[in-house]
C-alpha cells in the first residue's frame, strides 16, 4: 500500500512531507502510549495516535516509521510538524477515531506489526 | 575507523519536550557513518528510551555512546533516586511513573525491558540516593 492510499482510506488531510506520498507501507500500529510502539519493530509502518506531542515523531523517526496519522481530529503543532519535516515523516490528520481508522487500514490489507523475534 | 568515535550528551532532565534530541543526534550521525541499518535502530531505540527514563525519573543525567569497529557502547548516568529493585523494574508493564507523564505517552512499564530487548547487553549499577548508570552494548556484526 502506498501512503496516498492510506490518506484516502482515511480521508486524512495532509499536513507534512506531502512529497513522500508514493512511498510504500508495509505494517501499521494504532497507539497512544510510545514505550509500547518501541517493542516492536515495524517495516516501513504507519503510526497512527491520538497522542499530541514531538515524542511522538522521534518515536517514529527511531522505529523508522514513514507516516504518522493524529487519529480523532487530533491536529499536531508547527513545532512537531517542523520535527516531523526535517525527518522526512509525512504527517496526517483524520476525524474518524482510532478503531475505525485501524479497521479501514486493516482489511485493505496493511497488516499488522512483526515481533521482534522475526526480524 | 581505528580510534573509538565518542558522543557526550548532556540530557535536560526539565524538559519533557526535547527529551531524545541526543538518540536523533546519534542516529543521524550513525546513518552518515554507514552503519547496518539494523544496529543502528537498535542503538537508537534503547538509547531513546534510556533518555526518556533519565529525564521521567532522575531529572535528567549525560549519555555516551562509544563507536568501534566491533561494538557500540551506551553509557548513561543519572544522579537520581536510584532502582530499589531492579528485577521488578525489568519486568514488563511496572512502572512507577506518574499520570502525567502516562498522559505524555510514556510509563508503560516498557523502558528498561526495550533497552534490554534492543541492546546485545546491558548492565545496571544503582545505588538508593545516589544514582544509576545503565551500559548498554550493541556489536556490530
Amino acid at each position: 500500500m502506498k501512503i496516498s492510499d492510506v490518506k484516502e482510506l482515511l480521508e486524512a488531510e495532509v499536513l507534512s512531507g506531502e512529497e513522500h506520498l508514493g512511498r510504500d507501507v508495509f505494517s501499521a500500529c494504532g497507539c497512544d502510549m510510545m514505550s509500547d510502539v518501541l517493542a516492536f519493530a515495524k517495516d516501513q509502518a504507519v503510526l497512527l495516535t491520538g497522542l499530541v506531542n514531538p515524542q511522538v515523531v522521534r518515536t517514529a523517526e527511531m522505529m523508522d516509521m514513514v507516516c504518522i496519522v493524529f487519529v480523532r481530529s487530533k491536529k499536531p503543532t508547527g513545532a512537531i510538524l517542523q520535527l516531523a519535516e526535517s525527518s522526512g515523516i509525512v504527517v496526517m490528520a483524520t476525524d474518524i477515531r482510532m478503531y475505525e481508522a485501524c479497521g479501514r487500514l486493516y482489511i485493505n490489507g496493511l497488516r499488522g506489526e512483526k515481533h521482534l523475534e522475526h526480524v | 575507523m581505528s580510534e573509538p568515535l565518542v558522543f557526550h550528551f548532556d540530557v535536560d532532565g526539565s524538559d519533557f519536550t526535547s527529551a531524545g534530541t541526543a538518540s536523533v543526534t546519534v542516529k543521524k550521525n550513525l546513518r552518515q557513518l554507514g552503519l547496518p541499518a539494523d544496529v543502528i535502530r537498535k542503538l537508537s531505540i534503547a538509547m531513546y528510551e534510556g533518555e526518556i527514563n533519565m529525564v521521567i525519573h532522575a531529572n535528567g543525567g549525560t549519555a555516551d555512546v562509544i563507536v568501534t569497529e566491533q561494538y557500540i557502547d551506551i553509557i548513561l548516568k543519572d544522579q537520581g533516586p536510584g532502582i530499589p529493585d531492579v528485577n521488578l523494574a525489568m519486568q514488563e508493564g511496572y512502572s512507577t511513573a506518574t499520570a502525567q507523564i502516562h498522559s505524555l505517552g510514556f510509563g508503560a512499564g516498557m523502558g528498561l525491558p526495550n533497552m534490554k530487548r534492543y541492546s546485545d547487553e546491558m548492565k545496571i549499577d544503582t545505588e538508593l540516593g545516589v544514582g544509576t548508570t545503565v551500559s548498554m552494548r550493541i556489536w556490530i556484526r
